[in-house]
Formats: structure tokens, sequence, C-alpha cells
């Protein structure tokens, strides 16, 4: 290491064979200074790099982390849920939030699984062994084992102390009225979110975005007050589900509305289910026929052509219609049920319900006319309520005159039933189409939506057709003393293979009350009702739906605070005389 | 107190030494005191000692290595040349000492106790090798009739036989690349590099097929169903649970499972605890302060200065580069600990030693001291 080796003559200095060693090691004639301060350059961009690669791999695991976190606070999100409280119009309780535990387990904290396994299938019997040890035997961080369990089985499994198992306090969703308002309140998954009826409503209105922000985890929320009358409702099912077991029904539905404000005080399709234990909400057969099915009117629709007439100041009362014979239309031959044989009036074709007399109604107003009325009354467009469960008519692609003829008495459009009671709301309530819903509202707030479709006096005339059925026609069986009932029923031929059917019919009654100012409307509707001794084998509406709708009366018209009025005159003089 | 006007030789050091790096180091240190807090009280539990025998120990180490961290700080890098050739020299000695007396614990003969205090020789022995090596290379760009290349060469053989006689393969690892690393900066012709590559790839290919273990480790970094990859699944599971803020102090989980976590894993329970923005902020401590070094080492116009500082920096990069590499689960895991953070007493001292001498190299110096470097001439500047 002597410090005065003269650097300036290394190539006589060294040996030649150290000179071939560094010749091949290191190059010849290089500058190692110049080349080792550029390897130094080339260690700092390695170690940048790796230092970068560490850092994103960090980064990664934290966006990861993050997302990690986000679906398990997802899930206790969604067990926080809270729901207001549904009460009906009188402010009994519809549904309500209740508090349960949910049981969990953590995997990755599981210590033994084997044991948790068993301690946990030995205090919960009702476990699947299996399905609880492949749950636990994954690697997540969260798996629900159990949904609300009982404060004792809670209790139990609290005190076994296994580590990587734990609690949730949960709402559960109850329904204290079970199957009676069904249909119409909906029901909410096992996370408590609405998946049906106004529960889905709630949701998509609002609920849903609260829940998002974690505000609806209180109990905090306002109460939604619907239309609904728990009383009314149920006696409106239990009458329906008398007459479906009674006529050996497939189905039965029944609505009771209210003419002025187009709340559904009451709404009803048997055979149903228990909000409660939703399982068979999926059931095809237990739909709701009112809103979610859709069908031919039969007969009911004679008052909408009836309407129609009046209302242009073309027809009066006493416009005779020739109804002799049958209508040969193309291949179609339109009967009466009772025929008459003779012109009869308007008001007759009303109440002997004559197709021919109706169909030739409908053609003096013209093809494009009844389409427009039709239209203007909402028949013809989807109807869509505070239900997320709506179905779209079934309308005519190519309506001629033909169909002109058949839909003047209710076949060849099929239309959600609540549709038409919208309808016929306008024609008895003064003229004005007002949406039905299923939220409590006062006439004024109903006002704001109402449309004038039809004249007042032309309305006034519907009071009384509708009447002077109860009094001389086919819904002589509802007309309760002292409600002053007006009504409409339809038979309907339900089509079969094609063809329609005379023993497979869809009947309806639709009754008013008072018929002199119409406060309430009721629809009630059985499908494939079955002939009875008592009824003399006939299946028509008159035999089964109008006395069905009787016994309803009877029931809800005090329920709904209805005075009854006795000894009042004949629609003639209290109706009639009040148009001239 | 520390004035520009006098020139004591604290005065000297303060203005010379590069005070950044230092507070690198201190923080870095202190950091590893909290760390160790967290991470190695249950282990202490696990294995039957009380609580905080390891932190207690980790304290005391803390202090002595403090202190030789500055005091090497303030040499010379000829003083430092020598001081390395000594402490070489020594840790060679131990190494056949640890040889022939050591304990052998779990397989491998690592640990001397001189005194009543055990020592992994190993661990002083990197640095001072480093730096031997640093002034072969220099030597043999400057004056080419000396046989530096084959005492650098002759050097690497001696340390590689003993570590691997021990057996330590993580050490073997690290020397064989710092080496290689010193080798390449020293000018070493590009088909050699390829060459050396080639080299280190086909020994790790016959570690694969001729040593088990190292084989089942590869094996289950790629297909981890193949085994049990325990450890490192709980690692990478720390990591998640942390995410960014952590659990909070004395909240983490993995270190009561994992039987290293004080050592191998601190990385993973420092981010179960305090979570990823704090690891984040370790490993930008290191970046700093190896990427520092390099520039520094960069700059200077003295080559056995370039080398030392360049090879203490990329000894104490790769170190915690692979050990934070294998918590994330980027490499297959290797026994490594991280610089200054993971416990270890001998790991801690030798560590302030390769620091020291670091901060000593990468003091400024004025050029007629820098001249001086290179030759025996002592001409201090004063």
């Amino acid at each position: 290491m002597s410090p005065e080796t003269p650097a300036a003559q290394p190539a006589r200095a060294e040996h030649w064979r150290q000179r071939l060693i560094r010749t091949l090691l290191y190059g010849k004639n290089v500058d190692r200074n110049v080349k080792a301060r550029a390897r130094v350059g080339l260690a700092i961009i390695a170690f940048v790099s790796i230092y970068a690669i560490i850092a994103g791999k960090l980064m990664l695991f934290g966006i990861s982390a993050e997302s990690n976190e986000a679906s398990r606070r997802a899930a206790q999100d969604a067990t926080a849920t809270a729901r207001p409280d549904i009460l009906d119009r009188n402010g009994l309780i519809l549904a309500t939030d209740v508090k349960t535990s949910s049981l969990f387990g953590e995997p990755r904290r599981l210590v033994d699984r084997d044991e948790a396994v068993e301690l946990l299938t030995g205090t919960l019997p009702d476990l699947e062994v299996a399905e609880v040890r492949q749950r636990l035997g994954t690697r997540k961080g969260f798996v629900w084992l159990k949904r609300e369990i009982t404060p004792e089985q809670e209790r139990q499994i609290h005190r076994l102390g296994i580590p990587g198992i734990g609690f949730l306090r949960e709402n559960k969703r109850v329904y204290p009225s079970g199957p009676v308002v069904s249909h119409l309140i909906g029901h909410v998954n096992i996370d408590n979110q609405g998946i049906a009826g106004i529960e889905k409503w709630l949701d998509s209105n609002g609920l849903a975005d609260l829940h998002m922000a974690g505000f609806a985890n209180d109990r905090q929320q306002e109460p939604v007050q619907l239309a609904v009358d728990l009383r009314v409702e149920h006696a409106l099912r239990d009458e329906l589900l008398k007459a479906k077991e009674k006529y050996k029904a497939k189905a039965a539905a029944g609505l009771v509305s209210n003419v002025k404000t187009g709340e559904i005080v009451a709404m009803v399709s048997v055979p149903d289910y228990d909000p409660n234990n939703p399982r068979e909400a999926n059931d095809p057969t237990r739909i709701n026929r009112l809103t979610t099915g859709v069908f031919e009117m039969g007969s009911t629709f004679k008052a909408l052509t009836l309407a129609m007439a009046l209302d242009s100041g073309k027809a009066t009362l006493n416009t005779m219609y020739d109804a002799r014979g049958s209508l040969r239309y193309g291949r179609f031959n339109i009967r009466d049920t009772h025929p008459m044989g003779r012109a009869i009036s308007l008001s007759e074709v009303f109440t002997y319900s004559s197709n021919i007399g109706a169909a030739r109604v409908a053609l003096s107003q013209g093809v494009e006319a009844h389409k427009a009325f039709l239209k203007k009354l909402g028949q013809l467009d989807r109807l869509r309520t505070e239900l997320p469960e709506s179905a779209e008519p079934i309308v005519p692609k190519r309506w001629g005159e033909l169909n002109t003829v058949t839909i003047a008495f209710g076949h060849g459009l099929s239309v959600a039933p609540l549709q038409a009671v919208m309808g016929i709301n306008a024609l008895v309530n003064g003229g004005y189409l007002i949406p039905p819903t299923l939220l409590k509202r006062s006439e004024t707030e109903a006002m704001k939506f109402a449309k004038q479709v039809i004249k007042p006096e032309t309305s006034q005339k519907m009071r009384h057709l509708m009447r002077l059925n109860a009094e001389i026609g086919t819904a002589k069986k509802a007309d309760v003393a002292g409600y002053y009932v007006g009504g409409k029923t339809g038979t309907s031929e339900k089509v079969v293979n094609g063809r329609y059917s005379r023993k497979q019919v869809l009947n309806s009654f639709t009754a008013i009350m008072p018929s002199d100012n119409p406060k309430y409307q009721i629809l009630i509707m059985l499908d494939e009702p079955q002939p009875l001794a008592e009824t003399y084998g006939f299946i028509t509406s008159g035999w089964n739906t109008v006395p069905t709708g009787g016994k309803v009366i009877a029931r809800i018209a005090p329920l709904l605070g209805l005075e009854p009025r006795f000894d009042l005159p004949p629609s003639e003089r209290l109706i009639l005389a009040a148009t001239r | 107190m520390i004035s520009r006007d006098r020139r004591t030789p604290l005065s000297q050091w303060w203005w010379t030494v590069d005070r950044l790096l230092l507070a690198a180091l201190t923080t870095l240190i202190l950091g590893g005191i909290i760390l160790s807090l967290a991470a190695s009280p249950p282990v202490a539990t696990r294995i039957g000692l009380e609580p905080f025998h390891f932190f207690n120990r980790h304290v005391m180490f803390v202090l002595p290595a403090f202190a030789v961290m500055i005091g090497i700080s303030f040499l010379s890098p000829r003083q430092v040349r020598r001081s390395a050739l000594i402490m070489f020299a020594v840790s060679v000695v131990l190494l056949v000492a640890t040889l022939v007396f050591g304990a052998e614990v779990k397989g491998s003969r690592r640990w001397i106790s001189i005194a009543g205090i055990s020592i992994q020789a190993s661990e002083f022995a990197k640095p001072a090798f480093v730096v031997l090596v640093a002034w072969l290379f220099s030597e043999s760009a400057r004056r080419p009739e000396m046989p530096a290349t084959s005492l650098a060469l002759a050097a690497l053989l001696l340390v590689v036989a003993l570590l691997v006689l021990e057996p330590d393969f993580g050490q073997t690892l690290l020397i064989l690349m710092v080496w290689g690393a010193l080798f390449f900066m020293a000018g070493m012709r590009m088909i050699w590099v390829v060459g050396l590559a080639g080299a280190s790839l086909a020994g790790l290919f016959s570690a694969y097929l001729f040593v088990p273990h190292v084989a089942r480790r590869i094996k289950r970094f790629m297909d981890p169903a193949s085994g049990d990859t325990f450890q490192v699944d709980m690692a990478t599971e720390s990591f998640a649970r942390g995410g960014w803020f952590g659990q909070g102090p004395g909240e983490g989980t993995v270190k009561r499972i994992l039987p290293d976590s004080h050592t191998d894993f601190v990385f993973a329970v420092a981010a179960e605890e305090f979570g990823i923005v704090l690891c984040l902020a370790l490993v930008a401590l290191f970046a700093f302060i190896v990427i520092r070094t390099l520039k520094t080492a960069y700059r200077t116009e003295d080559l056995f200065t370039r080398f030392a500082a360049s090879g203490l920096a990329i000894l104490f990069g790769m170190q915690s580069t692979i050990n934070m590499a294998v918590n994330l689960h980027l490499i297959p895991a290797k026994g490594m600990t991280l610089p200054f953070i993971s416990y270890g007493g001998s790991s801690m001292i030798s560590l302030a030693y390769g620091m020291g001498m670091l901060l000593a190299l990468t003091r400024q110096r004025s050029p007629i001291e820098l001249e001086a470097t290179g030759g025996a001439g002592v001409a201090r500047y004063a």
C-alpha cells in the first residue's frame, strides 16, 4: 500500500498476467471512475423502483382493505336498517320493526373451527353441520351463520365464548296483521330492504338513499300513514274468503275505493300470503289480481260506453236502440243473455245489460271517439300507483269497428281492475278522474291531481243508472237497506283454448254507495265461481258476486261512517229529478 | 454551542456530517422502539418470558447502538477502512469460533457466547466485509498491479464458506449480492454481469433442486396451496386488517399468532396496528436513507468512499427491501430482519456500526482531504 506508486506508468509495473485479468474483467482502456459513477446511478434507479414496488403493493393492500371494510360496513348498515312504521288510516300498526340478534362468524379470527362448529350446532340444533363447517372454512372476514336468533339462544352462545363468533343487532320487520294486508304492504327481505308493495315503494322513495347516507339507523323516522282502513280490509277479506270457499272459486279479489279522493281503503286479493313469512309470495296464483293482473272486465265496461254516449250529447237516457235478434259482425254473432226482442232505451241497455245495445251505442259514437274516450279515462295506459307491481292493459293493436263492438260490453280489452275502478269513480263522482293512491289524502289534495273527464250532468245520470240496477236490475241482492247502493254486474267468459267458455267465467260486481252522492266504490271479483244448488245452477255475477258484495257492504258501511238513511224515494225521483 | 467559529472536533463533525441522514436514522431507531413495544410482548409471553423482556433488551441495545453510530461517524475514511479491517479479522475469528463452540439452535450454529453475551458474528462481518471489499475494488482501479480483485474474491469465498457451514443462507445471500453489486460498480464488463447473474440463477436453481427447504419455500410462493403458508398468509392478512390507519396500538391480533412477529414480521405487525400509512412512511424512510447515500456516492470523486458508501447503502437497502417484500408476499419467504426495527442485539450494534461508517463516509470533505484519502498521507484540513 505504498502511496508513491506512480499511477502514470501502470503498464510497466503491472504484471502481464494481471493486465490480462484486468482487461478480461473490466475491459480495455476504460475510465473506471466514470463507469463506476454511472453504475451507482443504475443502483439508484434500481432501488427507487424496488421501493416504489413495495409502496405500490402496500397501497394495493390499503385499497383492497378499504373495499373489504366497505362490504362489511354494508352488511352492518343493511342490518342496522330501520324502517318507518306503516300505519293504517286510523293509526293502527300494519308494519313495524323489532330488534333481534343475528349470529355471524369471522373465519379469519377463528382459533378452532371444529370446536366452534361442534359447540354452535350443539346449541342451535337446526344448524346444518356441513354448512356451518363450510362457511367457517372460507377465508372470508365475515359470514352469516344464522339470522334472527332468540335472546335465549344468544345468551347460550355468548356464554360458550367462542372467539370469532359474534352477534349483530338487527331490525326484523313484523306485520301484526299478517296476510290481511299482504299484497298492499308487500314485504322485506332478510336485510330489511323492501322488495314488494308499499315497502318497496318506501325504499325507492328516499329510504334507500337515507340508508346509504347512514341516517336511517334510528327510530326517528316519521311513520307512513296509508289510506287503508284495517277494519274494512279485514271485513272485506273475511267475506271474500267465505265467498271463495262457498262458490269454489279459484280466486277472489275486492277493492274499496274512496270515490272522491281516489284512496284505496281496502284491497284484497286471495289467495294471498303472509308477509311475515313471504315464501309463498312468488307463487303465480298468489299475485295481486287488482293491479298485477289484467282482465276483460265484461259488462262493467258498459258503464263507460253509456257514459260516453250520454256525455257526447248525441244520446239521452231515452234514445232507442235496436236489440232484436242478434248482432252479426263478421264471423261473430253477438247475443244477449236476456234477449229483449225489441228496441230498447239506453237506460234499458244498462239495466238489462244488453250486449247488442251497448255495441250499437258504441258504434253510434264511432271508433275514434270510443278510443279517445277510453284513453281519456285512463283505460289504455299502464296505471302506476305506489305499488311497484303494475300491469299494462292489453289493447288491440289494430282497433276496428269489431273491436269497438266487443269493447263496448267489456271484451277485447284487458285492463287492471284498479284501472276500471278509477274509471268508474270518475263516472260517478261528478266527472273527475283521480289517480288512485294507497296513501292517506284529503279531498282537496286529491283535487290537485283530478282531471274533469265528463260533465257533472253525465255523472248524475250514471249514478241514476247504477242505482236503477239495484232497484230493478241485476244488483238487487246487494241493495243493503239504508245505504242506497247502486251497481253494475259483469260476467265475462274466459278465453279457454282460444274460445270464450261458458263454464269458466270471471265475475265482477261494481257497487257505489250511496248512489245519490257516492262516497265509496266497492269492487268484488270472483274467478271461476262454480254453480250451486242455491244459485239454481247459474254462474252469472248476480248470483255470486252481488250477494258477496251485499254482505261486504253490510259489514263495511258502518265502519266507513256512512249514516244509514231509510225510506228514500226511488232513483227516478231522487237522482234523476235533480238533473232536470 | 456548535459554532462555526471554533474548530473543535465536535463542530467539525456537526457541520460536515449529513444531518438529514442522521435525522432519518435516528427516527428509524426511535420508531423501532415503538414498534418493538407493539410486536415483542406476545412473543415473550409465548416463550415464557416476562412480557417486556424483548422490549427491555431492545431499549437496552438502542443506547449503545446510538453511541457506536455517532462514535464511528467521527472517523475519517482512512480510520473507517482500518477499523473495518480489524473488525473483519475479529469477526472471521469469531465465525470460526462459532462453528466450533457455538450452540446449535434450530439446526444451525450462529451464536457464540462470550462473557455471557451471545454474539452473532456474521452480523459484524457484514459491514466490515463490505467496506473491505469496497477498498479492494477501489485499489484495483487505482493500482492495477495489486491483486486486489483476487483478494476481494478470496475474502468473499472465505466469508461465504464460513456462513454456509453455519448454515445461514440469508446472510450468505446478502453477502453475495452486495459483493456482486460492488463488483458491478467497480466497472466489471457487461459480459461478466450477465455471467454473474446467470451463475446466481444457476445457484438458485441448484439450491431449488438440492436443498429441500429452499425448494419447498419457492414452491409455496408459486402455489400457495402446495404447503403451509401460514406465516405469510397471516402477514398479508394483517395488511388487509390494518387498512390505511390501522386497528390502533395494541389492537393487533397477528402478532399473537406469528412466531417471528418481533423479527421477520414486524412490518406486518406495524401494518395491522398502525396502518398502511405508517408502513408507507417506513418505506419512505428506508428509501430516503438508501437513495440519499447513493446520491452522495454518485457525486463523490473518491473511489473508496463511493464504493464503501454505496456498498453499505446497498447492504442496508437490500436487507430492508427483502424483509418488506417477504412481508408483502412479493418474494418467497426468507428470514431477514428489518434494519433497526426488528429485534436483535448483534444486528442492532452491527447496523449502528455500518451506519456510523456510512455517516463518516458521507461527511463533506474538502478537495485536499479527498486527495489524501486515497493515499496514506494524512493531510487533515486544518
